[in-house]
């Protein structure tokens, strides 16, 4: 039943395994290509644009969508297109700062409740109960609200409530793992047991978390443009899908739906191709997926 | 056995398997897991089909039960069963034919069992399902079921839930299950695999016998060839998705015509053979292995005494108090391991064997400083290893010096490490000081010593196979060149011909190293082939222990003597 182990060397690069897992599942491709024109968007944007982002220009006011003005102006005459493609490098920032904080500092904290369990479990366990008690975006609101209105403090507010979800996977994964043979078998070759959490333990779980990870990008960009969009977070005129929407909201009455529109698609399409990562990244990152 | 091959002229065969090939589509392409294969089975007959990992065996029998996975399907040939092709079958019959007119039991009887419904009521749903039962007399009928295997007090053990159950006794309730509607053909896929010996001639003697009286035909799938010829009429050996022979019982000991069938006889351990014996005759012939001088040898390297590991345990709770969560009174704490003394001299092999919960476990925990022990001291070349809390065992110098080889290889690598990085994790962490270049020729070093290919070093577990797992294991453990190796059942996992290659391997080792071993298995002709001395558990407690030889022929103790007996020998 199970297949002999070939004598050619499995040694698969990452670009050709990442062709396969592309090949195996087309979606899989769509979210990496909708990824790489984030990616290129949030890096050359700024200079790539027809417009300047910030100029009003009160003659244009209110164009919609034209061959000049590809996705139309707003009310003060500036460039939508051009306010959308540069707003993608501010809100990209905020994901994947938040993320990484929460990624680093949650994972670590279930992990360290899984695998020591006792005194940690229980700290860790009640401390996110807790976030998770209230409504999570009130509770990033108050933050925010709290801390003073900067980008700095949206990403902290953004990576505490995202904080409990990393908490539970990590520690129900390392929790499986605590009496795995492979982790008597550290013990046995003389390994602290910090080692064994951050060595052995936590490489293991990578696979798992890396799914959390795209699905709370999708979800801290959503964050973050709720926070603009309700006046908390960054304020106008800089470019940002959620204060873009908020302005835009106000003139869809009137006829004028290329304002929010534009904007909202957009980061509809952020939120899609992060979730449709998810599984892409697992498969990537599992080294069991490489046979 | 001879009337049954008589027989098999007279009335058509009940399953009849013609050039039966099944495929596998992979990442690789397609795979072929059987090629070609006939089979015939009469009407009250027992066929073994005997095969190591990948030779295809499970997967006839899924074709037959037509339970192939999604990836798998059947490319060539017809299974015919009473007359009905099976291969071409709409779904729908096929599935009215699985449980009445064909049945399986699979390895692990707790993965079989609902976990949160009591055992009678699982006997009552299939019972009902395939109108043998009705609601009113249902529970009436399941209780005659569980006594018709056997099962003590059926009345309690109506109510009991699977795990409450041990693992034979889960076995019992699924073969229950799976004779419940008294199918013409029962297929136990390594049914008594992961059962101590005495569970598994019980319940082998107990699917014999029930198939026996109602004239059912078995096929039982198994690695172990003792166990098929003592239990089957005629015996298929499969190798690499092929059959290689086909003949009765006696025969395939008697004359076995196919070389690998050879080799799987020389293979398994037996009475009276050596290590030696069982590799094939034409490998290479073990230079003799340089031997290392023993340093003192005969001299005690590990003292245990009075040894005892105790676990609480709490009265349940009655009444009142029980109603408002009141724990019960602390009652006798039950002892795992129970007071036990001995000791292990520099260059010897001490066996420790005993059946699943008698402590032995436990046993190589402690010694392994992994759990603290309640009492008793383990002293261990003269130092005091006991009074260190296994907590802060593994910063010890003494860490070192006691290692363990696995049971399971590969839930013991870690997944995310290449061989070489697992063989290297002692090296690193034990002060070797040891890195770079340095650090890989020792690696390259012990990967030789275990006979691992140095081109498999970069690959992950999973991309190896069993056997080299295994070596990856060995070596991990003689990597920091330790003088006592716990050995816990390293060969479980393992097929028989790896089984004999892994073992003399180790022999070679402990020569060449100077090592003392503690083996642990619940395998006795395994362990005769390796110890000089052994000891028995049972409860907790050692109930006999001496030279190996004296205990496996003159046994003194009633358990040791019931052990030797329930290991299944081949009729010869």
């Amino acid at each position: 039943m199970t297949l002999a182990a070939t004598d050619a060397a499995p040694k698969d690069s990452l670009f050709s395994h990442a062709r396969h897992i592309v090949a195996e599942n087309p979606v899989t491709g769509l979210a990496f290509g909708l990824f790489a024109l984030f990616a290129l968007a949030a890096l050359i944007g700024p200079y790539v644009v027809p417009h300047d982002p910030l100029a009003s220009n009160t003659s244009a006011a209110l164009q919609p969508p034209s061959a000049t003005y590809w996705f139309g102006t707003d009310q003060l005459g500036r460039d939508i297109f051009s306010r959308v493609v540069v707003a993608a490098r501010l809100d990209m920032i905020i994901a994947v700062a938040s993320v990484a904080l929460v990624f680093v500092g949650g994972g670590f904290a279930g992990i360290a409740s899984g695998y020591c369990g006792g005194w940690t479990d229980r700290i860790v366990g009640r401390v996110s109960d807790t976030i998770m008690a209230f409504p999570l975006f009130v509770l990033a609101m108050g933050i925010v609200a709290a801390l003073g209105n900067t980008v700095t403090n949206i990403v902290i507010a953004t990576a505490i409530i995202n904080f409990p979800l990393y908490v539970r996977v990590a520690r129900a994964e390392a929790n499986i793992r605590r009496e795995a043979g492979f982790v008597q078998a550290a013990r046995l070759a003389g390994n602290s047991e910090m080692r064994i959490l951050l060595g052995h333990i936590a490489p293991n779980i990578l696979p798992i978390m890396m799914v959390q990870v795209s699905l709370t990008m999708g979800y801290a960009i959503l964050n973050a443009a709720g926070l603009s969009f309700i006046g908390l977070g960054v304020r106008p005129p800089t470019p940002e899908w959620g204060i873009m929407v908020a302005e835009g909201a106000s003139f869809i009455i009137s006829g004028e739906w290329w304002i929010a529109f534009f904007p909202g698609v957009t980061l509809m399409l952020a939120v899609f191709c992060f979730n449709l990562l998810g599984d892409g990244l697992r498969d990537l990152v599992d080294p069991q997926r490489r046979t | 056995m001879n009337m049954h091959a008589g027989a098999n002229h007279m009335q058509p065969p009940l399953l009849e398997v013609r050039d039966l090939t099944v495929e596998f589509a992979t990442r690789r392409g397609t795979v072929r897991a059987v090629e070609k294969i006939d089979l015939t089975l009469a009407k009250g007959e027992t066929l073994g089909i005997v095969g190591e990992s990948g030779s295809g065996k499970s997967v006839t029998s899924f074709a037959v039960m037509r339970i192939l996975d999604r990836a798998g399907r059947i490319a060539e040939g017809t299974i015919t069963l009473g007359g009905v092709d099976i291969g071409t079958a709409p779904e729908g019959a096929v599935r009215a034919l699985r449980g009445r007119e064909m049945s399986m039991i699979f390895q692990n009887p707790r993965a079989a069992l609902n976990p949160i419904r009591k055992v009678g009521k699982q006997i009552e749903d299939v019972l009902i399902e395939h109108v043998q039962a009705q609601p009113s007399d249902a529970r009436e009928k399941a209780i005659e079921v569980l006594k018709a295997v056997r099962i003590a007090r059926p009345e309690e053990r109506y109510h009991a839930y699977p795990f409450e159950l041990s693992g034979g006794m889960c076995q019992r309730i699924v073969i229950a299950l799976a004779l419940a509607c008294r199918p013409q053909l029962l297929i136990a896929d390594e049914p008594t695999t992961g059962l101590d010996v005495t569970t598994q001639k019980a319940v082998m003697d107990l699917v014999v016998e029930l198939t026996r009286a109602r004239n059912m035909s078995t096929i039982l799938i198994t690695h172990d060839l003792g166990l098929a010829s003592a239990y089957c009429d005629r015996v298929m050996v499969m190798e690499k998705g092929r059959v290689v022979e086909t003949a009765t019982a006696a025969e395939i000991f008697r004359a076995p015509q196919h070389p690998y069938t050879r080799k799987l006889m020389r293979a398994t351990p037996r009475r009276g053979v050596t290590l030696r014996d069982l590799l094939p005759v034409d490998a290479a012939p073990a230079a003799a292995a340089p031997t290392a001088p023993v340093e003192g040898a005969g001299t005690p390297l590990l003292v245990v005494e009075n040894l005892v590991k105790e676990y609480p345990r709490q009265a349940p709770a009655t009444g009142l108090a029980g109603a408002f969560g009141i724990k019960g009174a602390a009652a006798d704490p039950f002892r795992a391991v129970d007071g036990i003394s001995f000791s292990v001299a520099r260059g010897e092999s001490l066996g420790l064997v005993g059946e699943s919960g008698c402590g032995k476990s436990t046993t190589s925990m402690m010694l392994m400083r992994l759990l603290d022990p309640t009492s008793g001291r383990i002293v261990f070349k003269g130092e005091e290893l006991s009074a260190i809390p296994a907590r802060r065992f593994a910063g010890s110098k003494w860490r070192s010096r006691i290692q363990l080889v696995f049971q399971d290889p590969t839930d013991s690598l870690n997944p995310r490490y290449t061989a070489a990085r697992a063989i290297a994790d002692p090296l690193l962490r034990m002060g070797s000081g040891l890195s770079g270049k340095a650090l890989r020729a020792k690696v390259e070093e012990l990967a030789g010593l275990v006979g691992l290919p140095v081109n498999l070093l970069d690959r992950f577990p999973h991309q190896l196979s069993g056997g080299q797992k295994a070596r990856v294991g060995i070596a991990r453990a003689i990597a920091p060149d330790p003088d006592l190796v716990i050995l816990d059942e390293p060969t479980a996992a393992l097929d028989v011909s790896v089984q004999a290659v892994v073992l003399n391997l180790l022999q070679d080792l402990k020569q060449r190293l100077g090592m003392s071993y503690i083996f642990v298995s619940h395998d006795l002709e395994v362990v005769r082939l390796l110890c000089d001395r052994v000891m028995v558990m049972r409860a907790g407690r050692i109930v006999e222990a001496g030279a190996t030889e004296t205990v496996m022929t003159a046994p003194k103790a009633d358990y040791t003597r019931e052990l030797l007996a329930s290991i299944p020998h081949p009729p010869i």
